[in-house]
């Protein structure tokens, strides 16, 4: 029993540590890539991907996301250096190039397996890309179920 | 004195870099060669330029409120300087922003004038 106890524990704070995507402060990501949606957790994608991502800035989803070299390369080397912390799964897509959405990633498609595509659709919700609506704190790098609440 | 210089510069730097709302109108209209219209920027501002969205699309018809991004749902602070005294403080966020923006919007860079004219509307706003 006493030794349950501890392996018990390990247990716990192991799968807590599997959905803790937080890091250091870094506010040039904080102020760049967080004006129009939540801050990604740079873990993730594959370095690749962020790669493939920062260097094409003025076709980002649609939107000219355009930095000034300085910061565009600052803020490259931060994502690539914490990239593909965790098993992301299959990173690239049929053709071979690298995914730039998290949410074609097979680890995001294996976490959300028992999510249905009408629940990702609720006005509540938006879109699979809006991970705050159900991970309540998700910006600050928590993606435990515990903090999990999907909203009606 | 040499520490005298060093302050004065340090000084000179910390005002140079913190700008007004009205800074940026007075650049504008500058560089522009005219006047602003308020009333032009609001046309502007609330009707599409060629792109799927115009400003309002994200920072609403009355930018004293906060606005919403069209795509990702994020809440944006408002946008005038009577709501939100962060707004027109940086220039270097500013030409970022107008960058962004106006090829979101309009698939092209803005003009002087119509950054005037924008600038204009906003500083009316209250």
């Amino acid at each position: 029993m006493k030794k349950l106890i501890p392996a018990a524990l390990l247990l716990a704070a192991l799968s807590a540590q599997a959905d803790n995507y937080r890091l250091p402060k870094n506010p040039a990501f904080e102020e760049e890539c967080a004006s129009c949606h939540m801050a990604f957790p740079p873990q993730m994608l594959h370095a690749d991907s962020w790669r493939a991502m920062m260097g094409d800035l003025s076709h980002h989803f649609g939107s000219d996301a355009s930095l000034d070299e300085k910061r565009r390369i600052a803020i490259t080397d931060f994502l690539v250096a914490n990239a593909n912390g965790r098993k992301t799964g299959t990173t690239r897509d049929a053709a071979g190039k690298p995914l730039l959405r998290i949410t074609e990633t097979a680890r995001f498609a294996k976490k959300h397996r028992e999510i249905a595509a009408a629940t990702f659709q609720r006005a509540s919700i938006k879109s699979p890309a809006n991970c705050t609506a159900c991970h309540r704190q998700a910006a600050t790098g928590d993606y435990s179920e515990r903090s999990i609440n999907i909203p009606k | 004195m040499r520490r005298t210089l060093a302050i004065a510069a340090l000084l000179f730097s910390a005002t140079a870099q913190a700008e007004t709302p009205r800074d940026f109108l007075t650049r504008f209209e500058k560089e522009a060669g005219g006047a602003a219209s308020a009333e032009r920027g609001g046309r502007f501002f609330n009707s599409k330029q060629g792109g799927e969205w115009s400003c309002a699309s994200c920072h609403t018809e009355r930018p004293t409120q906060t606005g919403r991004h069209a795509k990702t749902d994020k809440a944006i602070t408002p946008l005038a300087p009577a709501a939100n005294a962060e707004r027109f403080t940086d220039a270097a966020k500013v030409d970022k922003w107008f960058r962004r923006n106006c090829n979101d919007t309009a698939n092209r860079l803005c003009s002087a004038q119509e950054k005037a004219d924008v600038m204009a509307w906003l500083l009316a706003l209250k």
